[in-house]
């Protein structure tokens, strides 16, 4: 019925504020990279994960604009949008087009261009991955639906702020040795603890930045793939699931549901359990959401988080590294562009390409992308050919 | 960003008068309302009108606010758990944002959240106040 799927090819640049750069720039850039990793010229389909195009660069219709300015006339093109989810639909949906038999080779990109507005608007634009009638019509941030997150999580579990702090410092110390990370360097407990607050307890480094980036990826079937004598890794597994849009009608309201349903449907597709999973590439827009995200994902026990990323865990020497590349704390956050760039470090750790941040013996990977504060959550598995 | 009158006006009903839907055939109590029942699937609902009693289940101090709200930051934002079981959020005001605490008892009042711009409308809704046991 289906066919297996390889990623064939990926492409990323230096992420950070590209106030030289436009949208297209950045995401032709990647979507070249990629190709030129591949080898290859020409795709049958492209699919595009963006989240706001329209409220942070007035400009909707990539569909349109990305085949034009990458030289790839006619080809048929689907942006997709789940808020900071975006991306990891791009790369679902690429896989569909391809594992269905549409296409022979689908070309995933992910973007968001932040920072052609200013820090209101581009606050702004990200609530409206919220509830916008219920939620941000009451004045609440992105960091401060996370922030309740993180208070209800420390009065539930006894989860403490050093914990939450170092998660930044450990993403931080990854991101230090990545080339494409809009802040790689480190940081300490007591920075984070001591930086400016956002929305209590979350500081501003235990926030995500707002980032101008990009990333690609190349599916292609896995017989195409044989034949083209580059290491590949197999997309093993897929989950993705929905949840309520607003966070208060939770039943509760320190842990996320679809992330726990996502991880479950991809582990079943790939007939795997968490143990078999060598790394992970989570959504840590904010601290307490890597916390839950591994708890959700069951790497440890709800409320063991905090203790376990202490104990080291997590760390790129632990037993169950988690954000090699930096995460989206370190590395960046262009909304669109996170859950691709999630598969582009994967597929980097499993080729052993990866540099000083590489993890030993890595062959199968899981990467985590979700929207909003919860309300939709995408996870891919990935293991090395 | 301006958002057209209708907007709000079709809000008004659970932002003035705290209306929320009470499904006929489970009880289970949907704010605002629904035309679904997400826990049972029934479609039809009386309307009630919340008590806006409650505690206060997790709340956060905005400091770095929204487009629309940077005049009144900090300000304190929280989820409330009302006696009829069911939780909302909204803004916590009336009091020091860092005095709250997980399970401070809360009433609502009908209050201005913002303006849109400075010849926008003003617009209205609830918040919630500590319960100073007056």
């Amino acid at each position: 019925m289906t066919r297996e799927v390889a990623v064939i090819g990926i492409g990323m640049t230096k992420w950070g504020e590209l106030w030289e750069k436009s949208l297209r720039d950045i995401a032709v850039e990647a979507a070249l990279k990629c190709l030129d990793d591949a080898g290859v010229d020409k795709v049958d389909a492209i699919t595009i994960g963006c989240m706001s195009s329209g409220l942070f660069n007035a400009q909707e219709h990539l569909a349109g604009v990305i085949p034009d300015y990458l030289g790839q006339h006619f080809v048929p093109a689907i942006r997709v949008e789940s808020a900071c989810a975006s991306g990891g639909l791009a790369v679902k949906t690429a896989y569909m087009e391809v594992a269905s038999g549409l296409a022979d080779s689908a070309l995933a990109i992910g973007v968001e261009k932040m920072t052609d507005v200013d820090g209101g608007e581009a606050t702004f634009a990200l609530a409206s991955a919220a509830d916008q009638d219920n939620e941000a019509f009451h004045g609440v941030s992105f960091p401060g639906l996370y922030a309740m997150m993180a208070h209800a999580h420390m009065h539930q579990y006894g989860t403490t702020l050093e914990q939450l702090a170092q998660v930044s410092v450990k993403n931080h110390y990854n991101g230090s040795m990545n080339p494409h990370a809009q802040f790689p360097y480190k940081v300490t407990l007591e920075q984070v603890m001591n930086s400016t607050k956002v929305a209590d307890p979350m500081r501003i480094l235990h926030c995500s930045p707002i980032t101008d980036g990009s990333a690609a990826v190349l599916l292609v079937p896995v017989e195409v793939a044989k034949k083209m004598k580059k290491p590949y890794a197999v997309i093993i597994g897929i989950g993705h699931a929905s949840d309520t849009i607003a966070l208060c009608q939770r039943k509760s309201l320190c842990q996320l549901p679809a992330v726990e349903t996502a991880g479950q449907r991809a582990l079943k597709m790939a007939g795997k359990t968490i143990r078999d999973i060598d790394f992970a590439e989570v959504h840590d827009c904010f601290t307490i959401a890597e916390i839950m995200v591994m708890e959700a994902l069951g790497v440890v026990e709800p409320g063991q988080g905090g203790p376990a990323t202490m104990k080291g865990l997590t760390a790129l020497d632990g037993d169950f590294p988690i954000n090699p590349s930096g995460g989206l704390k370190s590395k960046g956050h262009p909304v669109g562009a996170t859950g691709v760039a999630q598969i582009v470090e994967s597929v980097s750790q499993l080729r052993g390409e990866a540099g000083q941040r590489q993890i030993k013996n890595a062959r199968t990977a899981l990467t985590q992308n979700m929207g909003g504060s919860g309300a939709s959550s995408i996870v891919h598995i990935l293991e090395a050919r | 960003m301006g958002q057209h009158v209708a907007r709000h006006w079709r809000e008004t009903p659970e932002r003035y008068r705290l209306e929320a839907g009470k499904c006929k055939k489970c009880g289970s109590i949907q704010f605002p309302g629904r035309l679904v029942c997400p826990d049972c699937g029934a479609r039809e609902f009386e309307t009630i009108r919340l008590s806006g009693k409650g505690e206060l289940a997790t709340y956060t101090i905005i400091r770095v606010a929204p487009m629309g709200f940077a005049d009144m930051a900090p300000y304190a934002v929280g989820i409330v758990k009302l006696d009829e079981g069911i939780h909302v959020m909204g803004q916590v005001t009336d009091c020091n944002p860092e005095e709250l605490k997980i399970g401070d008892r809360v009433t609502t009042q009908f209050r201005r959240i913002n303006e849109e711009g400075k010849t926008g409308m003003i617009v209205y809704g609830y918040k919630f106040v500590p319960d100073l046991g007056l």
